[in-house]
């Protein structure tokens, strides 16, 4: 059947395809991986025909370096928070909208609608609802304390300095947690209601017989055979965590922090970014490898331990 | 005797009442579950109220201390000066250049990739479709320094081939596309050789028709990701000539905190989401489609 004719067609279609991966995917890869090893790699120097000698002196820069650990430790912590807080809060409204049927569609469609939006965009949209406009010269009498400190303030509640100059950082993150939180939740909602669609009825019936309570059906019914959806979100999720970069720089803007605190907020994938433009790709690229090598890890620890739990 | 009937009527009565305990509770439960869903819209939805009521206030109603939830007079300036603000229009027609002509190029490679690895017999063909799913796994970041590097030796800064053609393969659009390929029986491929009908021809009258939902899937997908991208054209490409949407909207308004005239900046969110919204309500069902498959963004 295979006659050289055939192959050679074959190749012929795959050639775009084949031809740019081997330039902006390959070549990528393996390029990254040499720089990375390479002392103190600079585009600059590298153009003027140095030599660079092989060694870890990236890796060691980079985990030396202060700015990284906070950027490392701003991205732990949103991920940390941000993945439980959205997959339960998901898990609570597909099995809601699962036991409905007047205006499921309606409902559904409602909180699929932030996934069509640009995160930047919404991004500026949450800073006006939690910024706090025209505070005096003193910095004691704000003119307006914006949306959600007036709604703060309605039940009773002081007003936050939430991401304006002089912020917490606790208040800064809280911010981020409830907008990528916000984000996160159409594309888990959508997965977790389909997978809850596919369950067999039956299972629900046979608990109804026996009259089983229901927070039991949705610990040991629900959970257990919705958990390959689980485990395929809460991945994705902590993958997406991991890169957390746009929707900071929708918030706060390009300066990765409150007024006066640039890069107080900055992640990872910021700090890869930023050693670009000055060429310093050995740092960037090392840096690059340490982000790719937590995802991995953590990855393959999700994978492990729902191996155990998972029922396939 | 009666005692037993007794018993049986008894027994009845109580069933009644369980059933019609049960019956209260289901509505208490279901009561909670509207009450939870409504609340959670609710939330949800906030942000674009607020976005839209905000940019039809005047700049000094916004400000008002106790803020009002319903303009007290509409206003649309500040659209128009939105639009000259972040020159918009120049930003619109830069983004659907590239998101078109990118778009456009990806599905024909797209097209006769997975035509390739769906139909035609090639050595190395399982490997090499291996291959491909592996480079899924690696974060794009890795590939970005490189990758800005080489556009920096092709002297391709600062053009619209930079932002087009780095991200024409999109490995997991083969691989979406192949899927749907193979589902067409071969027996249609090999009666349509017998007739004498060529590869393309029989990719363009019955492959590409049977495979449209995906084609269309794939298409807004990729436009909505030319709309949204940022940190790419940001790095390569961020002169007047151009630039992008999104990179334009946070040019333009760089500061979020402080004293800041949000109603105008509010009028240029709500133009740059406004066709986002559009192709949602049209074409539902291809982009929820679509995301549930790729589990990507943009």
């Amino acid at each position: 059947m295979v006659d050289s004719k055939h192959q050679w067609k074959a190749w012929i279609y795959l050639s775009p395809a084949i031809v740019l991966l081997l330039i902006f995917t390959v070549w990528p890869i393996i390029n990254t991986v040499r720089i990375a090893f390479l002392e103190g790699y600079n585009a600059l120097e590298a153009a003027y025909g140095v030599q660079f000698q092989f060694g870890l002196g990236n890796f060691i820069k980079v985990l030396q370096y202060s700015d990284f650990m906070t950027c490392l430790k701003n991205t732990m912590l949103l991920t940390v928070l941000t993945v439980p807080i959205s997959t339960i809060l998901a898990l609570l409204i597909a099995v809601a909208l699962n036991s409905i049927k007047p205006l499921q569609k309606f409902l559904q469609t409602i909180f699929f609608l932030p996934y069509v939006t640009n995160s930047i965009a919404i991004g500026m949209v949450f800073a006006a609802m939690f910024n706090i406009i025209g505070l005096s010269p003193d910095g004691m009498r704000a003119e307006s304390w914006g949306i959600i400190n007036n709604v703060i303030m309605f039940f009773g509640g002081e007003p936050v300095n939430w991401i304006n100059a002089q912020s917490s950082y606790a208040a800064n993150i809280a911010v981020m947690t409830i907008y990528i939180v916000w984000n996160a939740l159409p594309f888990k909602i959508l997965i977790l209601l389909g997978g809850l669609q596919s369950i067999n009825k039956q299972y629900y019936e046979a608990a109804r017989v026996d009259g089983t309570p229901r927070w039991r059906v949705l610990t040991r019914i629900t959970v257990p055979l919705l958990s390959p959806m689980l485990v395929y979100v809460v991945i994705t999720s902590f993958i997406g965590g991991f890169k957390e970069y746009s929707s900071i720089v929708g918030i706060f803007g390009e300066k990765m922090g409150p007024v006066g605190a640039d890069l107080k907020l900055n992640t990872m994938v910021g700090y890869i970014y930023e050693a670009l433009p000055e060429m310093n790709y050995g740092v960037a690229s090392a840096a690059a490898l340490v982000l790719f090598g937590i995802i991995l890890v953590v990855t393959l620890i999700n994978l492990q331990v729902s191996k155990k739990r998972v029922h396939f | 005797m009666a005692k037993k009937k007794d018993s049986v009527v008894m027994h009845e009565r109580d069933l009644q009442q369980v059933s019609a305990q049960q019956r209260v509770m289901q509505g208490v439960v279901k009561a909670f579950t509207y009450l939870f869903l409504g609340v959670m819209a609710l939330i949800v939805l906030f942000p674009f109220y607020w976005m839209i009521i905000s940019s039809l206030k005047d700049l000094a109603e916004y400000r008002l201390n106790v803020p009002t939830l319903w303009p007290q007079k509409m206003v649309f300036y500040n659209y128009v000066e939105a639009f000259e603000t972040a020159d918009l229009a120049q930003l619109f027609l830069n983004t659907a250049y590239v998101g078109i002509v990118s778009t456009i190029l990806s599905l024909v490679i797209t097209v006769l990739s997975a035509f390739a690895f769906a139909r035609l017999e090639f050595k190395g063909k399982d490997a090499m479709f291996a291959a491909l799913l592996a480079t899924m796994m690696i974060p794009g970041e890795l590939f970005t320094i490189t990758n800005y590097a080489t556009i920096n030796e092709f002297g391709w800064m600062k053009t619209f081939t930079v932002l087009i053609v780095p991200f024409l393969v999109s490995v997991f659009y083969i691989y979406l596309l192949r899927q749907n390929f193979m589902q067409v029986p071969n027996e249609l491929y090999l009666a349509a050789k017998v007739d004498g009908c060529g590869d393309l021809k029989y990719l363009w009258k019955v492959m590409i028709p049977l495979a449209m939902p995906t084609l269309i899937s794939i298409t807004i997908l990729k436009m909505m990701g030319a709309w949204n991208s940022y940190v790419w054209p940001r790095l390569v490409a961020n002169d007047d000539a151009h630039r992008l949407i999104t990179n334009g909207l946070r040019n333009a308004f760089t500061t979020t905190t402080g004293d800041v005239n949000y109603p105008v900046q509010m009028a240029a969110v709500a133009i740059v989401s406004a066709p986002l919204f559009l192709v949602f309500l049209f074409l539902r069902k291809y982009i929820m489609q679509g995301v549930s498959r790729s589990g990507i963004k943009g």
